[in-house]
């Protein structure tokens, strides 16, 4: 509480730009073993803005930097360089608390060590909201009960989290990130171990959810044709280095798409209007 | 859904409080000198009604001077053992984590070895020198836990068997430190090899001791306790407990310095007690689940009531002979300990 109101003061320069609620503005980090050698890994100068309700998708081949933006958003790595401001608050000074108030990131998977009920796991999304020692109240039981609901797994909510389908345990998982109550809505490759019809349906919920709770989403992602269905931004990374950011219509073009990717494609527009790619095999 | 209340809470102890009741009456009538519940129950009531001087001397002496202290000691270790195994458990997500497997039974045994050879040549005043036993276990377990999590370590990760792996060695090395010093070094201050390497409940204590053990379990285990929803983020990785809202480091710090001084408080008077701290969490988690802020409390009241019964047993089975506490408590320990290996690699 003290804390959280220090941090607010701490977030300083309050500069609010438009109407942007995130803003990464020329962040750069490099990651080295050891501090004496040159480094093994370094994103260069950043940029991009999101609004509230808007779909961001960090696009790029493995090893672009892809992950290291998303943590650096997350706040769980300092940039070296330039900084990331979530409603002009710097992100990396906040306190984790403060943080989790703001920002909810929802990862790969989710390994836990002793079982726990789905409800029980969508709980934990209201840790950052109740003080030390204090049970769960009426609210926090029905922010999760809301928050189950919105992603459509009402009915798992007394389920085992080791006995439900991968979809159905990414959609809970999901919903702990939304009993946050959070601004900013972070997701490392969520359609990694989902089959195809998870995965429309997770992107689905997510364009949604956007729109209904005004989230700002940022979303890591291999899959290019759901990047161009469902963002209205694309970054576009490539060896550390941001290449492009712009709406997907900008971004998805065949020899762009083809030097990142390094493969042989084909970009057509869908029927939705967005652009749709076609990775050509045995070439 | 069922989020947990007080209410509940208060209830799931209060039958652990009970059980603890009826194995401490338990505990008090069987031994060498047979009582009946009679005579116990009698002499209660008039020790109640301040009439002392009815009780037959010799039961009395019995009760209230041998097994008394004995059943309070006890509960004392049972509950600090059991805690800082839920404690370590946590914090290094690992379900066979117990002080005695990660020795740091071990360390806080050789520091509380060490403390009690210093202290005659140390001119201390009499109270201090009883600090400095506990004191010496703390480091010791503090010590050793540290050097274990950096041994534990692969790439900047725990890993779970790396992290077991460096808790048996260990183990293994801090015994042999023990067996050396106890050889060498003949004191008579020093209690015996088989009270450290096995853990024993026989000594007794000045009255201070015992509310020095009372307050300190109080305080460590009340410190890790206001980290226990934190504890709950923590069991699914520090990664993500952060981002949670759950600071991990100080969460780290807290539990850690607790959970050692918690096994540094009991091994200083019982010796290293094996696997109370791997068994009762294990158990308590299949009946109340593995919410800490239940886990705690029921953990705490369980090791209590595990090395009540067990120290019981290791008074009458062989009688009039005695068992160490810790022979009774690593034959049911072991095997639950295969148990779960076997079923966490396959």
């Amino acid at each position: 509480m003290s804390s959280s109101a220090l941090a607010r003061n701490a977030g300083e320069p309050a500069r609010s730009n438009s109407d942007a609620r995130l803003s990464v503005e020329q962040v750069s980090y490099a990651y080295s073993a050891n501090p004496s050698q040159a480094p093994l890994f370094t994103l260069e100068a950043t940029s991009f803005q999101a609004k509230p309700g808007e779909i961001v998708a960090i696009l790029g081949p493995n090893a672009s930097g892809k992950s290291t933006l998303l943590k650096l958003i997350s706040g769980a790595l300092a940039p070296l360089s330039g900084r990331i401001l979530l409603n002009g608050f710097v992100i990396h000074s906040l306190t984790p608390r403060t943080r989790a108030q703001r920002i909810a990131v929802v990862q790969q998977e989710s390994r836990l060590l002793f079982p726990a009920q789905a409800w029980e796991f969508v709980l934990q999304g209201r840790h950052a909201h109740s003080r030390t020692l204090r049970f769960e109240s009426d609210d926090d039981v029905i922010i999760a009960k809301n928050a189950l609901a919105q992603v459509g797994a009402a009915d798992l909510s007394d389920r085992w989290m080791d006995q439900i389908s991968g979809g159905e345990k990414q959609r809970v998982i999901l919903a702990r990130a939304l009993a946050q109550q959070p601004l900013l809505l972070l997701l490392d490759e969520p359609t990694l171990h989902l089959d195809i019809a998870a995965q429309v349906d997770l992107l689905h919920s997510l364009r949604r959810l956007a729109a209904e709770n005004r989230y700002t989403v940022v979303v890591v992602t291999h899959e290019l044709n759901l990047a161009a269905e469902y963002a209205d931004q694309v970054v576009l990374m490539q060896r550390g280095r941001c290449l492009r950011v712009g709406p997907p219509a900008a971004i998805y073009q065949r020899e762009l798409l083809e030097q990142v990717f390094q493969t042989p494609l084909t970009v057509a527009l869908g029927s939705s209007g967005r652009p749709h790619v076609t990775v050509l095999s045995g070439t | 859904m069922r989020p947990l209340t007080l209410r509940r809470l208060f209830f799931q102890c209060l039958i652990l409080v009970l059980i603890l009741f009826v194995v401490a009456v338990v505990a008090i009538k069987f031994g060498a000198v047979p009582v009946s519940l009679y005579a116990l129950g009698r002499d209660v009531l008039r020790y109640l009604l301040g009439q002392t001087s009815q009780i037959s001397t010799e039961y009395g002496f019995i009760l209230w001077n041998i097994r008394l202290p004995r059943i309070l000691l006890a509960i004392i270790v049972g509950a600090s053992l059991a805690v800082a195994g839920t404690s370590f458990q946590a914090l290094l997500r690992n379900p066979l984590a117990d002080p005695y497997v990660l020795g740091v039974s071990s360390g806080a045994s050789v520091g509380a070895i060490l403390a009690l050879i210093a202290t005659p040549y140390l001119s201390l005043s009499p109270a201090l020198s009883a600090l400095l036993t506990p004191m010496g276990a703390f480091l010791g377990a503090a010590a050793t836990i540290s050097a274990v999590y950096f041994l534990g370590r692969r790439e900047g990760q725990i890993d779970s068997t790396t992290l077991l792996l460096a808790g048996v060695i260990t183990a293994s090395f801090l015994s042999a430190i023990i067996t050396f010093l106890m050889s060498t070094i003949t004191s008579s201050n020093t209690r015996g090899m088989a009270f450290w390497l096995l853990g024993n409940l026989s000594t007794s204590y000045q009255k201070s001791v015992y509310w020095f053990l009372g307050i300190g379990f109080f305080v460590a285990a009340g410190a890790i306790y206001t980290t226990a929803t934190d504890l709950n983020l923590l069991l699914a990785g520090e990664k993500e407990a952060m981002h949670l809202g759950v600071d991990v480091p100080r969460v780290r710090l807290v539990v850690y310095i607790a959970a050692s001084f918690l096994t540094g408080l009991a091994v200083s008077v019982s010796g290293a007690i094996a696997y109370v701290g791997l068994i009762v969490p294990h158990v308590m988690r299949l009946i109340f689940g593995s919410d800490h802020r239940t886990l705690l409390p029921t953990t705490a009241l369980g090791g209590a009531i595990a090395v009540v019964f067990a120290d019981t047993l290791a008074r009458t089975v062989v009688a009039p002979t005695e068992l160490a506490v810790g022979a009774v408590t690593a034959v049911v320990g072991a095997p639950l300990f295969i148990y779960l290996l076997r079923r966490g690699t396959s």
